[in-house]
């Protein structure tokens, strides 16, 4: 493992470039191509199939793109991997794997320790500090099969926490939780936020987007935008990246939504 | 005298297995075992051949290396050729067990090696097997090998186990961390192999997969610690070969297929008697909570509030 090398002075968190990524020569990103703000609550939007997840992976290495490149802090992540953190979506592991609740977490440590060392008794301080900032630390000996869905998400963002990281990337966080976990969830990233770091966040609910983020990116294969909430969640882009993929049925829907939350400049 | 050497054998072959097997049951590429035992038989005549010996370290790196090719190959084939995984794994060693068979025909003049041996293993003759050094006797020669190879998992389990059970858990927040996971995964496809060719000797290439999938498959039923699965594989293995022992001894019959039962014996206890999972525990269970409604668990909540967000 590299020692985690300075920042670049005056480097965005993240920059990408002229990125392409393609899945048996079919292009799931297409040319894109930004750089992220620090310090705020990024959302990642688009309907399904947009390359959403595909993005936030090869940002984070697991899949290599066709062209293209992206820099942490003006870097190459192989010397930044201890400033970033990553929550896969939660399907993509087994919940019924022998591990404890406190053994999922103490994972997250794992990226400051190098190969054959053990986890210290200060690992284990942070990952059980990660635990109660989720309201789960009376489950730490539980065995992670015995969990729910909100139980399993609050974990995945414990171990993350334990990371210690300055750029949070999480794929769906809110996806299928109760209520009262979304709400939690959702105050732990505005903590981390406030404490100057860059979470990046993949999200489905349109409904919810303007409340609970600072910026949006609307991904359809392309970058359709990238800007602060009041200038960019507008009706005319997310027509532009849902536009022809929104099926009568869920128009409908959508539209009936709209009506409600999104701002319309000059229209109302 | 005799008997213990054999017991000693099967208990050494068994536990190398159980400990490697344990990993493969959990990344669900428990026929991955099956495969490698196979394919490593090219390497083997190879090995033989080149040497002209039965040469244990010739033959631990020709199984190592074809073992590993058998892994890289499923791999390319099933990204290239867009195939499923276990359709790649079955073209793969098919393919190079039958090289392997048809080398050892090809030469079967001068190579000592007997197929009925490879398939089947022969237990029974590990106690004149014996291993000559500088004219003093040192005792079975599958003992040391199997030693020598239960040695090497169990230090590639200690000195690895956070990246083995993050590997084994997340491969992808294990990539993202940056911890080397081809190393560890290849380190432990090599232990894979060296654990097959080392047992098979004496269990035979087909029964050795038993060693390495029921045992651990028992230990998953029992607990949900990973240091208390890799411990009760292992102590699976040692019961099945001990208790596999005294079966074939009693009904005057083959030693590797009575312990290969004995294995399926405990597994078929664990599936209705484990108080975690077993048939038993959860019928009492369901009894329980008839009054709450059948299941309440994490899949539940999980799909019906994705139906909603729909």
């Amino acid at each position: 493992m590299s020692e985690s090398a300075a920042k670049v002075k005056g480097a965005p968190p993240v920059e990408v470039h002229d990125l392409t990524v393609s899945y048996q020569n079919k292009p799931v990103l297409w040319d894109v191509d930004f750089e992220l703000p620090e310090g705020k609550l990024i959302a990642v939007v688009g309907p399904n199939g947009a390359g959403k997840s595909t993005l936030i992976k090869t940002i984070m290495g697991l899949i290599d793109p066709v062209s293209g490149h992206s820099l942490i802090y003006g870097r190459p992540l192989e010397q930044m991997r201890k400033k970033i953190a990553y929550v896969p979506q939660r399907e993509t592991v087994d919940w019924n794997f022998p591990v404890s609740v406190f053994d999922v977490v103490l994972m997250g440590r794992y990226a400051h320790l190098s190969l054959f060392k053990r986890p210290k008794k200060h690992d284990k301080e942070l990952a059980m500090e990660a635990l109660e900032k989720v309201g789960m630390a009376e489950f730490a000996d539980r065995q992670i099969s015995q969990l729910s869905g909100g139980q399993q998400q609050r974990v995945f963002l414990a171990r993350a926490l334990a990371q210690d990281a300055e750029i949070y990337f999480m794929d769906e966080p809110f996806a299928g939780v109760d209520a009262s976990t979304e709400d939690h969830i959702l105050l732990l990233l505005k903590e981390l936020r406030n404490h100057g770091r860059t979470v990046v966040v993949v999200h489905h609910d349109l409904q919810t987007v303007s409340g609970y983020f600072d910026w949006v990116m609307l991904l359809n294969l392309r970058l359709v935008a990238l800007g602060p909430m009041e200038t960019t969640f507008t009706k005319e882009n997310l027509q532009k990246a849902y536009g022809g993929r929104l099926n009568i049925l869920s128009q409908v829907i959508e539209l009936s939504r709209k009506e409600d939350f999104i701002r319309e400049p000059g229209h109302e | 005298m005799s008997t213990f050497w054999i017991i000693l054998t099967a208990c050494l072959a068994s536990s190398a297995c159980a400990l490697v097997g344990s990993f493969l049951v959990l990344r669900k590429q428990a026929m991955l075992g099956d495969a490698i035992s196979h394919a490593v038989l090219p390497g083997i005549a190879i090995a033989f051949l080149l040497t002209a010996s039965r040469n244990t370290f010739p033959m631990l790196i020709g199984a190592g290396a074809f073992g590993l090719l058998t892994v890289y190959l499923t791999e390319k084939l099933q990204l290239r050729g867009r195939l499923m995984n276990d359709a790649s794994m079955g073209i793969v060693f098919t393919t190079l067990f039958a090289i392997g068979v048809i080398i050892i025909t090809m030469f079967a003049s001068q190579v000592d090696l007997d197929q009925e041996c490879i398939l089947y293993g022969e237990i029974a003759y590990v106690p004149w097997d014996l291993w000559i050094f500088n004219g003093m006797n040192m005792g079975p020669r599958p003992v040391w090998i199997l030693g020598f190879v239960l040695m090497l998992n169990l230090l590639f389990i200690v000195s690895c186990y956070k990246e083995l059970k993050i590997y084994a858990f997340d491969r992808q927040l294990a990539v993202s961390m940056g911890i080397p996971i081809m190393l560890i995964h290849y380190g432990l496809m090599g232990s894979v192999s060296f654990s097959t060719i080392a047992a098979f000797e004496s269990v035979g290439a087909i029964l050795v997969v038993a060693l390495i999938v029921v045992p651990p498959a028992t230990a998953y039923l029992l607990t949900r610690r990973l240091s208390h699965l890799l411990m009760l594989a292992v102590f699976f293995g040692i019961l099945s070969s001990i208790s596999g022992y005294y079966l074939a001894y009693w009904t005057n019959s083959s030693i590797a297929g009575a312990i290969a039962v004995m294995t399926g014996v405990y597994f078929g206890l664990a599936l209705f008697f484990s108080p975690v999972d077993g048939i038993l525990a959860k019928k009492y269970r369901r009894k329980q909570n008839t009054g709450k409604g059948p299941y309440e668990g994490p899949g539940l909540e999980l799909r019906t509030k994705q139906t909603i967000n729909i």
